[in-house]
């Protein structure tokens, strides 16, 4: 930043995406966010940020904002019908009156709440209030449940609370780290960061990666345990057999602070470690070794994620691992424990506060009859329902049988990241009124609302949130919310009170004194409200406040009243909260996979993150320079299965499961166990369109994805579903990229997506280096393929969009052959750029026109050959290669070309290639990456 | 044993090309006697435009000097125009008397220009465009007056008007089909040269009606008048509206030609005339199948089976030719050949590029080329000449058609381009 920018304001707050939950210092300048930096003093990452995070002040853009935010409230007057704004007012009148007439005409049990880990604390405690204690229903779930419920369940099946026992500092102290389903490199990068400053402080420290992927986390581990999906708890159980049989479990610990490890002896015992490692598809000396390390080199931290909690046997999967901890004694030390990596930023918050159909306030169960009273006695109310309410999938369902007749969702995309896409839109066209709070407007779950309420986001929040370590940190506003936008607390605390104002029969059930449950003028008086809740509880932050946590920074819970600190581990005393005090192992079973693969679906699809983006997309999806990893959507293989189905590198496949069917790119990845397939959770309806074989526009991955989820934590498994896999003949294709003002490319990508249900394939993803000097275009891409050519209208469409109609471009147009080329060029200082072209019909020339486009190359020596059709190009040119390093925009051509000449030790070449490069050294994703090159690329041999 | 008589009547580019073909087959067949009407010997009328420009000079376009004519012992009568032929006594008469017997008699009369109908066309300064002498009349009239209109945009007017352009004219062109060389050009390309010729400073009446020239008390011509009231200053008014095949001999003689006004006289596929065999029509005069040509290169095409037949060899046939369009403007590049324009059953595919101001349309029919419009790249228009004449099937080349012959497929393709699609020169408008 030079001299004369210096921002006018700093603000301390948080990352809004994983939950890792790094704090940033957001710099702002005249009421606009200008740059973003890690926060050197926040406990989680002491500076660091992602890719994702170092690029959060480019999402706050003000183009961002005009072009993809939800900046006025608006109704549709039918569905399918364009939104028209509508002032707060009438917009929470009309909520209002709509909610309130279907719980007069069919009880509280036909409306259901669908929100989101990504709610602010504040947010959450408002939303569960005004569901359970004005409403009277339980119908409230959030996307939590598509992510953390198996780790809640699991938590509180064997230690008693839905509590991470352990803290990032224990990745310090370890021995062993056991990381299971969970890919840290790409999902939790900083908490990678301090993974490998651990092993390289601590030599001996060992890795073990257990995961159906040789992800980049696998790629660094001492051992890797490449399991069969599904088959988790008999990796725990013939682990377990062999501390059993090597002595190397903790019978102290276990006497002392455990019950029914017998049970659990003999509910292991079908699991021996040859079975298991059978079971598993993995070598027994392999499991041995895991067992070994565990018991043997400790302390043993493990760490996972959706791999063990995305699952229909979570919970198992969730306790059978902790089992282990508590065998070892591995619990309640430093560098022990079993640790759960949160997916959202504050799916813990939630938690805190209770707001899923099956939890109260504080980590109340709502089974329990003691735990309603007193959460009916905090609120004022004569009580809170007892009949569990809908959970994500389960409300969904009803809705789609017609049994929920209102669905309010706020802070998510459930068509987008639900499973069994086709029940999530049957349901949401049958639902009568649905209301979308959002602070994006082009999610595709806002497509189906009737009234669509902007919400404030990340800048603009004010509140709370608690990381996977429990550790609570201030969010803070740096700006004013944009247009409208209203904060989620607020729009519940409003609506809240204009649905008490009509529905007296709720209201008349207050306890005296209660004149309203929604008394919120802050966001702060809602936090005190939480925090008087947790009083005595397992969670107790009585010591707490937002004057601490801005003075002395975020804290651990739980502080109770008194304490000067948070705490880092729970259960060092060995006293656990259950009713004896004691833990409980879980003498779970292994059972495999909801939808085991058979011969008509043999292919088992698993779905997750990619590196630099995040869920839905609706804010990394907002970058180009966040698409130079993964550029779009495709299908990874084994190289064996794209041989043996004849696919060769970017063929298009039809992928189907017994719910739905999508076609995209066949990709080939060396991460990829045989008769496995991987599509990334993020490619939703925004990204990747395409037609059903009925011709209805398709949703997506989670058209394939599985509802059937864990019994006890209801949770899907989205890790798995079994799949069918068959090449397609879609000769015509059609591939558009363009540089567009950035003023006007999000706004014409959205433009685009309509025109994506058209074809048999379609995706659609932007482009670029946004932040970078001068960078003021950013890219889109489009790309298509049909059995015959589209109609001349489409392709007209398709110019005008892109841009590709005016009297710069060149075209060739053979309507007979399908065949439609236009290039639009500009002249600039040093000659003619290709900043637009669309290519339709046959599209291998994209093989020397991408790079010449995206690399900004200059395009004078190819004249009208830039319309001429084949992959070779016309005229010689060096491209630069995939994207490796998303912040330095370093390819892997040039690292490998650097390699070349870099001698040494592998971390020698390495810190060589950064100095030279720079790649790596800003946020170091893409280091595990990089690592990986060093490796395959040694230095040519010579004679000595 | 006496050598055949054969008598030539004209001394222009079709008919000397013939003598030269027979002369190179049977030297010593026939004693070749020739008339023409112009005082010059066979000079290259296609170069008149670069005379006219300036980049080129009258001497340097002779093809044949009167050398030629001595060395092959051919007897020529210059400034001798026809007019009568015995055909019973196979006696040709000039205009002053002369006399010549013929065993064959070879027609090759040309054409003449079209000159509009309108009031004011005999006025002074008023020309036609199509021979050395219209051309000294305007570079003379170039050198004294100021103001030019071009009647006609096809090829010789738009040349017509580049030269007298070049020689600091002010000059409009006055064209009444909706775009210029509208039988060249489709509307793209022609838009896109006149376009180009307006940034060099002609000036265009595109779809004027001309009704009157206009004329001053010196007897000269001053304006151009349209139908619309308009009217355009003119010190020369150049006439390059189309041209006319010259049959006024052969009608007199009684020869079949073709019925309308741009009849000519009727031959069959060995050149001779339908009514006399010993008598043959080669170039502009001549009507084979319907279809009277206006450039050289099928001219060429028709003197080259002529000769055959006038060296008694009995082999040949005149089957037609396809033809292809030039314009001689330094700078500006355009082609076409075939069915340009399309049709029923055809297919187009098209290409432009704003940048290098190129436009390029091909038109296919039954997986065969057909036709071919270019303008500002025409590099390839004797490949698409040649894959038009040969009817070569192109499905395996479409996808690569825009962008040049395939480097390897030589073989494939046939000869390389012969000297007919090399020179796919306009002879007259």
């Amino acid at each position: 930043m030079s001299l004369s920018a210096q921002p006018d304001t700093l603000t301390r707050t948080t990352c809004p995406y994983c939950g890792t939950g790094c704090g940033v210092i957001v710099s702002t300048r005249q009421g606009r966010i200008v740059d973003v930096q890690g926060d050197p003093r926040h406990p989680a990452n002491a500076g660091r940020l992602c890719t994702k995070g170092s690029t959060l002040h480019l999402t706050a853009a003000d183009h961002v904002t005009r072009q993809a935010r939800l900046l006025t409230p608006m109704a549709r007057a039918q569905r399918g019908g364009v939104p028209q704004p509508i002032g707060w007012n009438a917009a929470l009148e009309q909520a209002a009156d709509r909610f309130a007439q279907v719980i007069r005409e069919h009880g509280p049990q036909a409306v259901g709440f669908y929100g989101s880990g990504q709610l602010l604390t504040e947010d959450y405690y408002v939303l569960n209030k005004l569901v359970k204690g004005l409403i009277g229903t339980n119908n409230l779930d959030t996307n939590s449940r598509l992510c953390m419920s198996s780790a809640v369940a699991g938590y509180k099946a064997t230690l008693g609370a839905d509590a991470p026992p352990a803290c990032y500092d224990d990745v310090q102290h370890a021995q062993t780290l056991f990381i299971v389903g969970a890919n840290t490199a790409w999902a939790h990068p900083i908490l990678l960061r301090r993974i490998e400053d651990a092993r390289k402080a601590n030599p001996a420290l060992k890795l073990i990666v257990a995961d159906p992927r040789r992800t980049e986390t696998a790629e660094m581990a001492d051992l890797f345990l490449p399991i069969q999906p599904g088959t988790d708890v008999a990796l725990f159980h013939g682990m377990l057999n062999v501390l059993l049989e090597e002595g190397l479990v903790d019978k102290a610990f276990i006497d002392a602070h455990t019950d029914g490890f017998d049970a659990l002896c003999e509910a292991a015992q079908a699991c021996s470690p040859a079975a298991a490692a059978a079971l598993c598809g993995i070598p027994l000396d392999d499991l041995r070794q895991a067992a070994r390390w565990f018991g043997g080199h400790t302390p043993t931290l493990s760490l996972y994620c959706q791999g063990l909690n995305q699952s229909a046997r979570g919970t198992d999967k969730n306790a059978a691992l902790i089992n282990l901890h508590l065998a070892t004694g591995q619990i309640g030390k430093p560098g022990a424990g079993p640790f759960s990596l949160t997916g959202q930023p504050n799916a813990m918050g939630g938690r805190e506060v209770g707001g899923m159909a099956n939890l109260l306030s504080a980590h109340r169960d709502l089974a329990n009859a003691s735990h309603r009273e007193e959460v009916a006695a905090l609120w004022g109310v004569d009580a809170v329902p007892e009949q569990p309410g809908l959970t994500a999938v389960a409300m969904f369902e009803a809705a789609a049988r017609g049994e929920i007749k209102a669905l309010w969702i706020a802070c998510t995309n459930p068509a987008q990241s639900m499973p069994d896409q086709a029940t999530v839109r049957r349901a949401l066209e049958r639902v009568d009124f649905v209301v979308v709070q959002e602070a994006f407007a082009t999610t595709a779950t806002c497509a189906h609302a009737d009234l669509l309420l902007p919400a404030t986001t990340w800048g603009e929040k004010d509140g709370t949130v608690t990381n996977s370590e429990r550790r609570i940190s201030r969010v803070r506003p740096a700006v004013a919310p944009a247009g409208e936008a209203r904060h989620d607390w607020f729009i519940f605390t409003d609506f809240g009170r204009r649905l008490e104002a009509r529905l007296p029969e709720r209201t008349a059930r207050y306890r005296p004194g209660t004149r309203t449950l929604f008394p919120y003028t802050t966001p702060e008086s809602v936090w005190m409200e939480h925090r008087a809740s947790t009083r005595g509880r397992d969670l107790d932050i009585t010591g707490l406040s937002y004057h601490l946590l801005e003075t002395r920074g975020p804290q651990q819970w739980p502080m109770p009243d008194g304490a000067t600190q948070g705490t880092a581990r729970l259960y060092a005393d060995g006293a656990f909260p259950t009713a004896n005090g004691r833990a409980r192992f879980a003498p779970v079973a292994y059972a495999p996979v909801a939808e085991p693969c058979d011969a008509d679906y043999p292919f088992s699809l698993n779905t997750g993150r990619l590196r630099d983006q995040w869920h839905g997309m609706s804010r990394t999806g907002t970058l180009g320079r966040l698409f130079g990893h993964v550029s779009e959507p495709a299908v990874e293989l084994h190289p064996d299965d794209m041989r043996r189905l004849g696919l060769a590198e970017g063929d298009l496949v039809q992928v189907r499961s017994r719910r739905g069917a999508l076609v995209l790119p066949a990709q080939a990845s060396d991460a990829m166990a045989p008769s496995q397939a991987y599509i990334a959770m993020h490619w939703g309806p925004e990204y990747l369109g395409g037609q059903t074989e009925t011709g209805d526009p398709v949703a997506g991955v989670n058209s394939l994805t599985q509802p059937a989820g864990c019994p006890t934590s209801r949770q899907p498994e989205l890790k798995h579903a079994a799949v069918h896999l068959a090449p397609v003949t879609l000769p015509w294709r059609l591939l558009g990229l363009a540089w567009l003002p950035a003023e006007q490319a999000l706004s014409v990508r959205e433009a685009l997506k309509p025109l994506m249900g058209a074809f048999a394939f379609s995706s659609c993803v932007p482009f670029g280096r946004e932040g970078a000097d001068g960078a003021h275009e950013v890219g889109v891409l489009f790309r298509a393929a049909a059995a015959q050519p589209v109609d001349a209208a489409m392709l007209t469409a398709l110019r005008a969009l892109l841009k590709l109609d005016g009297d710069d471009v060149m075209r060739l147009d053979d309507v007979h052959g399908g065949q439609h080329r236009a290039m639009r060029l500009r002249r600039e200082a040093d000659g003619l750029r290709l900043i637009g072209c669309l290519l339709a019909g046959d599209t291998r020339s994209e093989a020397w026109l991408r790079p010449l486009l995206q690399d900004g190359l200059v395009a004078d020596a190819y004249g009208r050959f830039l319309l001429a059709p084949g992959a070779t190009p016309p005229v010689a040119m060096a491209a630069r290669g995939k994207q490796v390093c998303t912040c330095f925009n370093v390819s892997e051509s040039a690292i490998t070309t650097a390699l070349s000449h870099c001698p040494g030790n592998d971390d020698e070449r390495l810190a060589r290639v950064q100095g030279e490069l720079k790649c790596g050294t800003n946020c170091g994703s893409c280091i595990p990456a990089l690592r990986k090159l060093v490796k395959r690329h040694p230095v040519p041999e010579t004679q000595s | 044993m006496a050598k055949l008589k054969l008598v030539m009547v004209g001394n222009g580019m079709a008919g000397v090309r013939t003598l030269e073909e027979l002369l190179k087959v049977a030297p010593d067949l026939y004693e070749i006697t020739v008339f023409g009407a112009e005082p010059h010997p066979n000079y290259n009328r296609i170069l008149l435009s670069p005379v006219l420009a300036g980049e080129q000079t009258l001497d340097e376009i002779i093809l044949n000097p009167l050398s030629w004519y001595a060395d092959h012992g051919i007897r020529l009568h210059l400034n001798r125009r026809v007019v009568e032929v015995d055909r019973r006594r196979r006696v040709v008469v000039a205009d002053d008397g002369t006399e010549a017997p013929y065993d064959r008699l070879l027609l090759a009369t040309g054409s003449s220009p079209f000159i509009l109908p309108v009031p004011g066309k005999e006025l002074d300064g008023v020309i036609a465009y199509r021979d050395i002498a219209d051309t000294n009349r305007m570079i003379e009239a170039a050198r004294t007056h100021r103001h030019a209109v071009v009647i006609g945009g096809g090829l010789l007017g738009l040349e017509a008007a580049n030269g007298l352009m070049l020689r600091g004219m002010t000059v409009t062109v006055v064209h009444i089909a909706p775009w210029l060389m509208e039988r060249q050009l489709d509307q793209v390309a022609a838009t896109m040269l006149q376009r180009s010729l307006e940034a060099r400073g002609l000036r265009f009446r595109i779809g004027a009606q001309t009704e009157a020239l206009l004329g001053g008390d010196d007897g000269g011509v001053q304006a151009v008048r349209f139908k619309d009231g308009t009217e355009v200053q003119a010190d020369l008014v150049v006439m390059a509206a189309g041209i006319r095949p010259n049959t006024e001999l052969a009608r007199r003689i009684g020869l079949l030609c073709d019925h309308d006004g741009r009849g000519g006289i009727s031959v069959s596929d060995t050149m001779q005339t339908l009514t006399d065999p010993r008598i043959y029509a080669v170039g502009e005069c001549a009507s084979h199948r319907g279809v009277a040509y206006g450039l050289v290169a099928p001219l060429f095409e028709q003197g080259r089976v002529c000769a055959t037949h006038l060296a008694q060899f009995g082999i040949g046939r005149y089957g037609g030719s396809q033809t292809s369009t030039k314009l001689k403007v330094t700078g500006i590049d355009l082609f076409s050949a075939g069915q340009f324009m399309g049709g029923d059953g055809t297919e187009e595919i098209v290409l432009t590029d704003p940048f290098g101001g190129v436009y390029k349309k091909l038109v296919l029919k039954n997986d065969r080329l057909v036709g071919a419009c270019l303008y500002g790249d025409t590099a390839d228009g004797s490949w698409y000449f040649r894959l038009i004449r040969e009817g070569t099937k192109v499905a395996h080349l479409r996808g690569q058609l825009m962008f040049g012959e395939p480097a390897q497929a030589d073989d494939a393709m046939g000869e390389p381009p012969n000297d007919v699609a090399a020179a796919p020169e306009r002879l007259a408008a």
